[in-house]
């Protein structure tokens, strides 16, 4: 009968009329979010950088500026370079995150929020002053240490340094773990 | 008269004269009328430059290029991990399968095998994200077809938990950058796989759900059935891939076909379609998003416990040489060619965009039809302009 597809059609509208709303309004009501969230804002731990500019390199578009000068030291890393300027452009970023796994001290962390809307351009690169004073909510993203404590930056606010934890860089190991079918090579290891 | 292809097409006055009788005893002046680049049934900034004749379709020219970022040019000054980046953003509703197919032409080209889990891992993300693709594509040739917003709302429900489940997997929703030459870049976390078995349990009782929903609306059989017919040799000739040429009927499917990853270790059904009709491309997507579902449970099943990334040097720096690798993703045979002249950054990157070359056929599918049939048509192209114009 002509008509009986549209019918059939209508009663799934119906049945969806009495079901719970899938959507919720944002300002008042947010969706739980993930801590793996790769987030605006960068967590940045002073006591742990060393200044070696390892995030600036592997930045695909080479956003980070990072100025030192010798002769500093960390409380995490002991001797390290004194940060003049490290300044995030984030205004350009993608949040893809590859400073963060280039870290070997695990001194930057992804942030955790994304609410970040500025009217100038200016105002959205992340100086140093700001990255030291802003409160630390990192995201667990490619930080182990930090799931393995189920930390959660929205639940759990601001985590210090030393909580902050440090995962043995594989390419600092003296014996780096074998995968099977696979050449060592110390070739490019930073 | 020939197409550009070289195929011979019934020259556009013999095609309407057929398929309608009379209407050649009013002639009008032919009329050119741009559609797009900016419109919302182009499916991104894409343009067409149509010659009507009162509404039936003499010609059509797509022009595009309006999206154009040189990502392939880009990639040759960028290491092999920060290109993965950029695969994000080519097809950007299908960011994994782009990944995916990145990779594996990386792995090839440095010779790394990656190990089983990340290999699983990577082939359910995939599967996800294939279903993904395939609710944008059913909701905007709905919208298309003017069921406005209310079968795409339907889709995006459900395209949002997939998004979710990314989340948790990577931290991102739609670039993701999740994987990595020589697996992925770190485990699932613990909660992803209860919120998986979770959606995978849910997710067919919303297919049905489309399934009541459209697969036999009358608006929909009649304005698609037998609509922009594409014959499996002219699919073949013009190298259509992916649901396109499995609507017209050919059995092709790489996963089948040329197995990599883990897809010979699961059993799956291809659909085929019968005609290559609007209808067709359209009711073989949702029939796709089933057999995935039955894809990403035998690998929760299969997966095991074990390393996700093979031990690579932070810069690779692969021998001298090139690698093509290939992949199905959601719009057809996506291909990655990489030539590496033994320094860190790739020394040509070539991608070969299933929905450009898909897309290619438009012109042969609409002459003779009408404008709005021309945009269903398009819409079930399923194009991503992210990947055509790159
Ligand atoms: S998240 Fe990506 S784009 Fe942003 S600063 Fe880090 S590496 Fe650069
Ligand atoms: S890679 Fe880490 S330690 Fe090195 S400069 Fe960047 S934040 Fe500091």
């Amino acid at each position: 009968m002509y008509g009986l597809g549209i019918l059939s059609g209508m009663v799934v509208t119906l049945k969806n009329f009495f079901r719970k709303p899938f959507t919720v309004s944002y300002p008042e009501q947010r969706l739980p979010q993930h801590p793996r969230f790769r987030g605006e804002e960068f967590t940045w731990y002073e006591e742990r950088c060393t200044g070696c500019a390892s995030c600036a390199k592997f930045c695909p578009l080479g956003i980070i500026r990072i100025v030192t000068h010798p002769g500093g030291t960390t409380p995490a890393e002991g001797d390290s370079y004194a940060i003049d300027v490290f300044d995030i452009d984030i205004a350009r970023c993608m949040f893809c995150g590859l400073c963060v796994e280039a870290c070997p001290y695990d001194a930057l962390f992804m942030g955790s929020g994304f609410e970040e809307a500025k009217y100038r351009r200016r105002d959205l690169v992340i100086s140093v002053e700001r990255l030291r004073a802003a409160e630390k909510r990192p995201s667990t993203w490619y930080r182990p240490q930090l799931e393995g404590q189920a930390y959660d930056p929205r639940r759990d606010g601001s985590l210090p340094w030393q909580k902050a934890g440090r995962e043995p860089w594989p390419y600092h190991l003296p014996q780096r773990p074998q995968a099977e079918g696979e050449k060592t090579t110390g070739e490019g290891t930073p | 008269m020939t197409t550009g292809l070289g195929l011979s097409a019934a020259p556009p006055g013999e095609r309407y004269k057929r398929l309608l009788p009379g209407a050649m005893s009013m002639r009008s002046e032919p009329v050119t009328v741009n559609v797009g680049p900016q419109h919302p049934s182009t499916h991104g900034v894409f343009r067409l430059r149509v010659t009507f004749d009162g509404e039936i379709i003499l010609d059509v020219e797509p022009i595009f290029g309006y999206l154009h970022r040189g990502s392939e040019k880009l990639a040759e000054e960028r290491t092999y991990t920060q290109v993965i980046t950029l695969t994000d953003r080519l097809d950007y509703v299908a960011s994994m399968t782009n990944n995916q197919a990145y990779v594996l032409a990386a792995e090839k080209l440095a010779g790394l095998r990656p190990p089983e889990r990340a290999m699983y891992l990577r082939v359910i993300a995939a599967e996800l994200q294939r279903i993904a693709s395939h609710l944008m594509a059913t909701g905007f040739l709905l919208n298309d077809l003017g069921a406005f917003a209310t079968p795409l709302m339907y889709c995006f429900r459900e395209r949002e938990k997939i998004l979710d489940l990314f989340e948790m997997l990577c931290g991102a929703r739609i670039t993701l950058s999740y994987m990595r030459v020589g697996g992925v870049f770190q485990d699932a976390p613990e909660d992803f796989w209860p919120a998986l078995r979770k959606f995978l349990k849910e997710m067919p009782g919303y297919i049905d759900e489309y399934e009541a929903l459209l697969v036999e609306n009358e608006i929909l059989v009649t304005r698609t059935r037998g609509v922009s017919v594409l014959t499996v040799d002219h699919a073949l000739n013009a190298s259509v891939t992916g649901p396109m040429l499995r609507a017209s009927g050919f059995p092709w499917d790489l996963r089948v076909v040329d197995p990599y990853e883990v897809y010979d270790r699961v059993r799956f059904d291809v659909p085929v379609g019968k005609a290559g009709d609007n209808y067709d491309r359209f009711k073989i997507r949702l029939d796709e998003m089933r057999q995935s579902l039955r894809i990403v449970e035998q690998c929760v099943e299969q997966i095991e416990p074990g390393p996700v990334r093979a031990e690579s040097p932070a810069l690779l720096r692969p021998p001298a040489g090139d690698a093509y690798a290939r992949i199905e993703g959601p719009k057809g045979e996506l291909g990655f060619y990489l030539v590496s002249d033994g320094s860190i950054a790739p020394y040509r990157f070539k991608l070969r965009a299933p929905s450009f070359i898909n897309l290619t056929v438009l012109r042969d599918l609409v002459i003779g039809w009408k404008l709005a049939d021309m945009i269903v048509t398009l819409g079930s192209i399923d194009i991503n302009m992210g990947e055509v114009d790159r």
